[in-house]
This record gives C-alpha cells, structure tokens and sequence, in this order.
C-alpha cells in the first residue's frame, strides 16, 4: 500500500509538472489513440480512453468482424448452456455512445517513424498512441499433420466465432459410441483451463446425445490450471468417459492427420472421430508486423502496457509478455483500464494512477457445478507480480458450487458491458 | 403501481387462508436458508445496514424505512404509500424480487418453494423480532473503530474512479441477478461491505482476495466514488 501510494505520488508530482508547461498539454489538446483489436483489450482500452479523455483525444477502433463473439463462455455453449448469439456483441454503442470511430478492416502494418497504421482496404491511420490488442495466432507445424488450411476438418475452436459453431456441429453429428479428441496446447496459451471445461463440456453434451461416446485428451503439459477440481469432476460426473494421455506417455510427440482423421501419439495411431486441435499460441500477427516480438509476444512495461521497445506503443491482453498474469478475456479487460489511465494522463496531462490488475477464471464442470481460480496483482520492474489469490476448494457444497455457476453469468453481463457499452 | 395491487392481493389471499399455514416456519431450517442473504444482511444484535438493510424488527416494519439506508426508489415510494412488511408481503417479495418490487437493486432472483420462504421469515422473524412501533436509533458509539477511522477520511472521488474499474468487470450499475449492484451504496454501507471482506468476516473468494489489499484511503475513495454513481 505505502509503495502504491509513493508511486502514485510520483506520477501525480510529474503531472505537475506536465501542466506547468501548459503550450505542451494545448498541443496535445486533439490527440490520436489507435486501437487495433476489438476484443477484451481493445475494446476496453478504446471505451476507457474515449470516456476519461472527454473528448480530448480521437479514438479509432481497429477491427475487421462486425461482431465480436467472445472465445470466454464458448465452451458453455458447446455444453448447450448458452445460445450462441449471447456470445456476440457488436461495437454501435462504442461509436453512437463515446464517440469512437470504429473502422471494421485489417490492421497489415505499423511505421513506427511516422506513427501510422497501414490498413488491408488502403490508407494509414496516424497515432500519438497505439495500443495493439490482437490475441492470438497459432504456431504453424506445432502439431505435425495440422495447419489453418485443415481447421474446417479439425478445428481448433480457439477463436471466437465460427470454429465454436463448427466444433458443436460435429460434436452433435458424432457417430455413436465414437471418440473426440483434443489436442491441448503446450504453455503458454490463452485461457489455462479454457482446454479443459471445454471437455467439460464436451462430456456433458456427450452424455445426453452419445453417452457411450469417448473423450481422448492428448496433452503435452505434465499438469493444467485447477486440476485437480477438474479430475474430481470428471469422476463424479463422467465416469470413465474421459481419458487423458500426458507427456509420460509420449503426449509430448503428437502428430495428426486431417485426411485420415487419426491422431499419432508416439507412434501409435488412434482413429477418431472428432478432433479438436489447439496449436501451441504466439501474439497475433501485428504484433510481428510491427516489430515489437521478443521470441512469441510482446514483452511490455508492467507499470503501463507499453512496449519495451516502443514507448508509443502499447499491448494488451494475450499478446504481451506481461509477467505473472494468465493470458484471459479477464486480465486483458484489466490490463486496458491501466494503460488507458496511463495514456490519457500522458495526452492530457489527468493524474496517473498505480497500476493494478485482477484476475478471476470461472470455469463449469457440470449443471450448476462451477469452479473458480483468481488472483490480484501489481507492477514491478520484474513484471507484472502477483499480490494474493484463491482458488476452489474439492470439498464445496453443492449450494457453493451452484453459487459460483450464478457469480460467472453474472461477471459475464457485467465484464461485457463493461467493453462493448 | 403494479406492486399496489399485489399488496391488495396478498392480503386477500392471507385472510382467505387464515394464517396457520404461515406459522409453520421452521425457523432453524430458515438460518440456514437466510446464509446466502448474510452476504448482504445483518440481523440480530448489534445488527446495521450494509450493501443491505438490517432486518432486526423487520416484521410489521414500513417497507423503505430505515433513516440510514439508502432504499432503491421504487421501495421508497412504497414506503411513502403505506406497504408494511408484514409476512404475507414479505413471501410474495422473497418469491420474486424483481416482480414484486420492479427496479429494486437487491441481486437475489428468489425462493421459488414456499416452504422455503415460510422457514426464511420464522427465522427474521425470531432473529431479529417484529417491529415495535418506533424506527431504533442507530446505536451510536458502537461503529467499529476500523470503519471510523475510514469514515474519518476524505476519499478523492477522481482515484476511487479509477479504483472502481476494479469492480466493474463483475458489477454493474444496473445489478444483476447474481451480483449486486454496488452503485449509489451510502459510504458507511459500503465501507462496511469491503472491511468485513477485508478482514474475513464475510468470506468470499473474490471479494477476501480484492479488498484484501486495499487501504484505508483506497477505500474511502471507492466509497465517495460509488455514493455519486446513479
């Protein structure tokens, strides 16, 4: 508390200082952010911007779907507890409510010189900031056999979207008594137990429709996020339904192939009949583009998001290299709150506050059986650093686990709410 | 409006069932039952208001009473029109909320089975004792030396805005059914709210870990902050 109150001091003692110099701020007074990435972090940081500037700085939202539909709560819709359409949202409120130009097209290049960002339909879009908010995309050949040209065979179901709509078809249209496979992804990876409620929800989906139906979980990492709830579950709902293959038994050397539908695991083939392929995870592609990678993501400052390589630039979400946070819809709404206070206090000369971020992953095992792992955290010079967390217990009632279920669908209206308006 | 003749309603329905079937409350069954609304409600001795009202003498009380509570408007204005919460009123609000009183900010969607309701309001009812004719005072002095010293201080409403994008991925200005709406909470309730979190002596794993690290000044700034949100 008193290191985030001397920090805080400091920032405010260097806004002093900026509005001493007041021909600077007046400068300053039409400033320009450019938010390439309409999810968790993007449309966060644009709302946050765009709100405290009042009207200070010019705000573009760079995204080329029309609707965003959040790859958090997909899984529920895969165990049938959500209709897909809840999970869409659209950006009018963001433009009609806060006045953020909201431009649907790809952002293909950065010039880092002439701060501009080249668009796929033509012309460049010039920023003072820019906050880079991409997610993911996957790593080419990290499972032999796959590429994004066979994700209409074996679809990764990572992005919000189609491939959601795509894995339940075929998990619906699985023949009886078959086998679904999942490939889960080495760390680090959007979402840790993403991979698992998924089966979760896949096993649900499979015991009314197929109950004789196998999962088959191929998983490179030696443990995942709360694994033990997640075990616990299984066994208690799905008995004997869910099998998963770790790297002691050659996990770690997997390859597929599409045509086939077969699964490789150290060279022994498995045919299946569903595969759900997660390709081990890098930023997304203009984070590449724009020169800011260090190995897979983009290493950032922890106390504002911004890049370590260009101070003008900032990433949220599961593209930074941010430190202790898990990459989630969750901690990119949380890291964009930040570096959006930090932005506008650099534009307009408002007062800086400290940086701190929270986290919280609810995940459902069964009806009205939800878990829940969360944390807070706060920058360091190291990274971000965690401060405190907690996670489910395997001895909750029934009524606790209920509880948690109906605290998630409530973070769910209230988080999205808080990006899209 | 429409509570009115709901009121109306339930009257007739009481006096045409007579009252036995409301007596057979299990009122130990109730305590257990009444555990999820603890969250928000203190009843019994040494009862005040937090995120909710105390419901000590709640029975035969005039709904939207309580000088120190800050009421959602619709309950106000029942209050104001002469709704009492008697128990006939109260198993109709616990049945549905958000029916009952349209626009009240109380996150809880109901107690579906009637029995369930009957054990909830012998509980309140044994707990916390039926209204005596006169609103208790406050008891002064009794404020815990932890929330004094934070209603001592004059929070900057400009960082508790900053701090409460904390708390909007989870709550929202219009609640919620599952999550209430911490908008417009008087500072003394809301201060109650997170210190009793804070200092585990309402546990939830969320709140114990976000107020966990917050101080005295961060708090207060969330208080002055939340008062002023519609």
């Amino acid at each position: 508390m008193s290191i985030n109150r001397r920090v805080f001091l400091g920032s405010a003692a260097a806004v002093s200082a900026t509005l001493a110099a007041p021909m600077v701020v007046r400068a300053q007074a039409s400033a320009n952010v450019v938010v390439v990435g309409g999810g968790a972090g993007g449309a966060t940081a644009a709302r946050y911007i765009a709100q405290a500037s009042n009207g200070a700085i010019n705000v573009t939202l760079i995204e080329p779907s029309r609707a965003y539909y959040t790859c958090f709560f997909s899984n529920l819709y895969l165990g049938g507890f959500r209709e897909f359409d809840s999970l869409g949202h659209t950006y009018g409120k963001l433009a009609s409510d806060y006045g953020i130009n909201v431009v649907h097209d790809w952002a293909t290049a950065v010039d880092r010189d002439a701060k501009t960002v080249s668009l796929a339909g033509g012309g460049a879009v010039p920023y003072d900031r820019l906050v880079l908010s991409p997610g993911i995309d996957f790593i080419e050949d990290s499972v032999p056999g796959w590429s994004t040209a066979s994700q209409n065979v074996m679809p990764h179901a990572y992005k919000g979207g189609s491939q959601t709509e795509l894995l339940k078809a075929q998990v619906m249209n699985m023949r009886e008594g078959g086998t679904f496979a999942m490939i889960a992804p080495p760390n680090p990876y959007r979402c840790p137990p993403g991979p698992y409620e998924r089966v979760s929800m896949v096993a649900h989906t499979l015991k009314e429709v197929n109950p004789t139906a196998k999962i088959l979980i191929v998983d490179p990492k030696e443990g995942f996020s709360k694994q033990g709830l997640f075990e616990d579950g299984w066994e208690r709902h799905y008995g004997g339904m869910i099998e998963r293959i770790g790297p002691d038994f050659g996990a770690g050397n997997v390859s597929v192939d599409p045509s086939a539908m077969t699964v490789n695991i150290d060279g022994q083939v498995e045919t299946v009949d569903v595969c759900n392929v997660i390709p081990a995870q890098r930023a997304g592609n203009i984070a590449f583009a724009a020169g800011i990678t260090d190995g897979n993501w983009a290493p950032v400052s922890a106390y504002d998001l911004s890049s370590t390589m260009d101070e003008n630039i900032h990433v949220l979400g599961d593209a930074a290299a941010q430190g202790a946070m898990p990459k989630s819809g969750f901690s990119a709404n949380s890291q964009a709150k930040v570096a959006a206070n930090a932005i506008v206090a650099a534009l307009t000369g408002s007062t800086a506050f400290p940086a701190r971020f929270s986290n919280t992953c609810w995940s459902l095992i069964e009806t009205n059986d939800g878990i829940k792992v969360g944390a807070t955290y706060e920058a360091s010079d190291e990274g971000i650093v965690s401060t405190g967390g907690f996670v489910s217990q395997v001895d909750e009632t029934a009524e606790v686990r209920e509880e948690t279920y109906r605290e998630s669908l409530g973070w769910y209206d209230a988080i999205t709410e808080d990006m899209f308006g | 409006m429409m509570w009115r003749s709901i009121v109306a309603l339930s009257f007739a329905a009481v006096t045409l069932a007579s009252s036995p079937a409301l007596s057979q409350g299990d009122a130990a069954q109730g305590e257990t039952l009444f555990r999820p609304c603890a969250a928000c409600h203190m009843i019994g001795d040494g009862a005040v208001s937090r995120v909710g009202p105390h419901l000590n003498e709640l029975i035969g009380r005039p709904v939207g009473a309580l000088p120190d509570y800050r009421y959602s408007p619709v309950l106000e204005e029942a209050g104001a029109e002469g709704a009492v919460w008697d128990e006939a009123v109260l198993d109709r609000f616990l049945e549905s909320p958000r029916d009952y009183f349209p626009g009240t900010r109380m996150a809880f969607r109901g107690v579906r089975d009637a029995q369930e309701r009957l054990d909830l309001i012998a509980y309140m009812s044994a707990a916390g004792g039926q209204f005596e004719g006169a609103i208790a005072e406050a008891s002064e002095g009794e404020v815990d030396p932890e929330i004094a010293a934070i209603l001592e201080i004059a929070g900057d409403p400009a960082y508790g805005q900053y701090l409460s994008s904390e708390c909007t991925a989870c709550h929202r200005a219009s609640g919620g059914d599952d999550i209430p709406s911490i908008a417009g909470l008087a500072p003394s309730s809301f201060i109650h709210g997170i210190v009793a979190y804070r200092n585990g002596s309402r546990e939830h794993g969320v709140m114990n870990t976000i107020a966990a690290r917050l101080g005295d000044e961060e708090i207060a700034a969330l208080a002055v902050y939340f008062e002023g949100v519609e």
